[in-house]
């Protein structure tokens, strides 16, 4: 309830062309992992790749355009927040494949 | 038109059911009407339910949280009487059904239902006034946040008599969860009162996230907070990085149960060990979650009653944010035995085991801190020397568990269950009861009869070693968990042993409501004329007590750790303010509750596949939020003469006392 908390975050928000550009940027980025699994141009596994490559991109497209972490002049607190986030998505994903990997290696019947 | 209800749904050949269901009615029409008969309904609702206060929030969640807790505790002393006499091929008195029922709805109640509102409640009322905030970062979405876990609340308390609850233990794996093996609306009741409380459970997160981050008093640097303001935000922390987890595994065996996907069936390529692994991704770090604040209550409670700093602030601090991280990496040791294989197993188990060095960091933190102090053996003392000796017994059977080949020989057996009882009453329950009898006098104005205090800190942990070191025995002596009934004479004696154990248990909690009964009646006597009964250290006890709608009539400005004992040597904390302002204050509104209520109405049409009646509130919730869009009269001005007023009925008070 503060004023001057109000007044400090004002500068953070983006303008319309940037969201557009955001906006635009993520419709692409869907639309090529759609259009490939639709048309299946490349094998299953290129698509597999493309898909992953485009989502990565994407969720960058995403943070930089919405949520405005690009610029220097931020908080610290905004980067701190990214980069535990991206800790904390890193061992999450990395270990339940690790764990994953290893319960197929180990349970499946002729592997 | 009613899905799949009717009125076969209604358990009323069940007769401890009925008579439940019943004496909950009773209680219900006598509390409605002892408040019409007050007329008091104008009051609750101005007050109470329309409003955005984090204090009276706060309240709001501590006595879901109490409701709950009594009605865990009824399931877990069924649980105890069952297996005191279902022995030697005896049935017991429950059938296995409803045996199933009351196991998972007491693990469901007692974490989500009970230690997360009793948590968020302590948080609530204790932060901003820590951090000399007037309210938190967003305070209708903080409204929001309670009306959200009242509605899971309600659908968990609805499922005891429209229908049934889930029978597939607290965590409902899959394939057991899944329609084909539990077609019943249990699981469905499980799904949407966890989803709609997690929400708000998430939304709390980040609202006190973006609170302590942006609110604190100008000079409260980060290494300047106070103990519990910091633990806090390591939990809101992780709250904001687990939830979405738990979200979204639910979701996934929603689609299960209800569009015929195949996430965690083996058919079509699923897998339920998936399921287990998510879960876990989340269900770890939700231990933290519970559990840290209420380490920072005892660095609090010990600092305070030692009229010493806290020692070790610093190590406490990185002890703290280590736990944080270090509560991501250790989730396998939920399920050493699904077969992930040595390598895998070896990791996770050296994690747990490090997660032992920060606690213990803090453990002698506490110890240290009483070393040489002149300790006051005050009520929240008795909970926290209780926290000390149980907590490490119970940390020290933990690490026996997280060696993987020990697991083996455990899982799945009593030894678990004493285990977790031993660090969540232990550690959480005895933390909160603590911090409810600290904090108590700043929210109402005055202290809690310390005999009745005292004797149920001591019925509480002498009843929990009887009831749970005999677990310990039994889970060696080969006694898996959820027994319904049992054939081996050897486990009679123990399991007679603990259900006297839960009965002490149960003395501590009577003791427990009778201090508030006593108190309320005796509040004349202990009333808190300064604001600070105790000699605190921190902001919170530089207010009056009860504090103010407003908490500080002026901002403090902070200079040193302990902000509030600096002020008071330096001979400042009385000192009259110059003149006063205008106090920038959030409206109350009834969008919350709205929002809330609905959303119970829409889990419960989802729950019983009445899809008009889940559309209809789906658009009822969505219409509420955008009118609270589009309503600008969010916020006022206390004049400052108001507040000069206010005040100085307060100095006057110090005045006459000197």
């Amino acid at each position: 309830m503060s004023n001057q908390h109000q007044s400090q975050e004002s500068h953070e928000h983006g303008s319309v062309k940037s969201y557009t550009t955001g906006l635009i940027l993520s419709i692409i980025l869907t639309v090529i992992p759609f259009g490939l699994v639709m048309t299946g141009t490349l094998s299953a596994t290129a698509t597999l790749a493309v898909i992953m490559i485009m989502a990565v991109v994407q969720i960058v497209v995403q943070v930089v355009y919405f949520l405005h972490l690009s610029e220097g002049s931020g908080p610290r607190w905004n980067m701190i927040s990214l980069w535990f986030t991206i800790l904390i998505v890193a061992i999450v994903v990395v270990g339940s494949l690790w764990i994953m990997f290893h319960l197929n290696h180990n349970l499946m019947v002729g592997m | 038109m009613f899905g799949k209800l009717s009125i076969e749904a209604i358990p009323y050949h069940e007769p401890i059911v009925m008579i439940a269901l019943g004496g909950a009615a009773l209680i219900g029409l006598a509390i409605a009407a002892a408040i019409t008969y007050y007329k008091k309904w104008g009051y609750l609702w101005k007050e109470w339910i329309t409003s955005v206060d984090h204090k009276r929030l706060g309240v709001m969640y501590i006595i879901v949280a109490i409701i709950m807790l009594l009605r865990g505790f009824s399931d877990a002393i069924m649980m105890r009487a069952q297996q005191a006499i279902a022995s030697g091929g005896a049935e017991g008195y429950l059938p296995p059904e409803h045996y199933d029922q009351i196991f998972t709805a007491h693990g469901v109640i007692m974490i989500f239902f009970m230690a997360m509102p009793f948590m968020v409640g302590l948080i609530n009322i204790v932060v901003p006034l820590q951090i000399g905030a007037r309210d938190v970062a967003f305070p209708f979405l903080n409204s929001l946040s309670f009306w959200l876990t009242v509605s899971g609340v309600i659908l968990v308390n609805v499922s005891l008599g429209v229908g049934e609850f889930a029978a597939t233990g607290w965590l409902a794996y899959p394939p057991l969860s899944d329609i084909q093996y539990s077609p019943g609306v249990g699981v469905d009741y499980w799904i949407w009162s966890l989803q709609i409380s997690g929400i708000g459970t998430l939304l709390t997160g980040v609202n006190f996230f973006v609170t302590i981050l942006k609110m604190r008093a100008p000079g409260m640097t980060m290494m300047k907070m106070p103990m519990f303001t910091w633990t806090s935000l390591c939990s809101v922390v992780l709250i904001i990085a687990a939830f979405p987890i738990l979200t979204v595994t639910i979701a996934l065996l929603t689609l299960d149960r209800y569009l015929g996907t195949h996430f965690f069936t083996n058919d079509m390529g699923g897998n339920q060990m998936m399921y287990v692994n998510l879960i876990w991704a989340w269900g770890h770090p939700e231990v933290y979650i519970l559990v840290l604040p209420a380490f920072g209550i005892f660095a609090e409670v010990v600092a305070t009653y030692c009229k010493k700093r806290l020692f070790g602030y610093t190590s406490m601090v990185y002890a703290t944010v280590a736990i944080t991280i270090l509560s991501f990496l250790v989730w396998l040791h939920h399920f050493f035995t699904m077969g992930a294989g040595a390598n895998v197993n070896s990791f996770f188990g050296i994690a747990t085991m490090i997660i032992a060095i920060p606690t213990g960091v803090k453990i002698f933190n506490w110890l240290f801190t009483m070393y040489e102090g002149r300790v006051q053996f005050t009520v929240p003392m008795a909970w926290t020397i209780g926290f000390l000796i149980t907590f490490t017994i119970g940390g020290m059977t933990g690490v026996l568990l997280a060696v993987p080949g020990a697991d083996y020989v455990l899982h799945n057996s009593l030894f678990l269950i004493a285990h977790f009882h031993n660090v969540i009453i232990g550690g959480v329950v005895f933390g909160y009861l603590a911090g409810f009898t600290y904090w108590f006098p700043k929210v109402f104005g005055f202290k809690l009869n310390e005999k009745l205090g005292k004797a149920s800190a001591w019925c509480w942990i002498v009843g929990f070693f009887v009831a749970f070191m005999p677990l310990y025995a039994l889970g060696f002596m080969g006694m898996t968990r959820r027994l319904n009934s049992y054939d081996n004479p050897d486990w009679h004696f123990p399991l007679i042993v603990a259900a006297v154990g839960a009965a002490i248990i149960a003395c501590g909690i009577a003791c427990q409501l009778l201090q508030v009964v006593v108190s309320i009646k005796d509040r004349h006597k202990n009333i808190d004329e300064t604001g600070d009964p105790w000699g605190g250290r921190t902001l919170e006890w530089s207010i009056p007590s009860p504090a103010p709608f407003y908490n500080f009539a002026h901002t403090p400005v902070v200079e040193e750790r302990d902000a509030f004992w600096h002020m008071k040597e330096k001979g400042i904390s009385e000192q009259k303010p110059a003149e006063y302002q205008d106090i920038h204050m959030p409206k109350n509104t009834s969008a919350g509750f709205f929002i809330g209520i609905i959303a119970a109405v829409f889990g419960f049409g989802l729950i019983w596949h009445m899809w008009w009646l889940a559309i209809a509130a789906g658009v009822g919730i969505f219409v509420t939020m955008v009118l609270r869009t589009f309503n600008d009269d969010i916020d006022y001005y206390v004049p400052a003469a108001e507040v000069e007023r206010i005040e100085s009925q307060r100095y006057q008070k110090l005045s006459n006392q000197a």
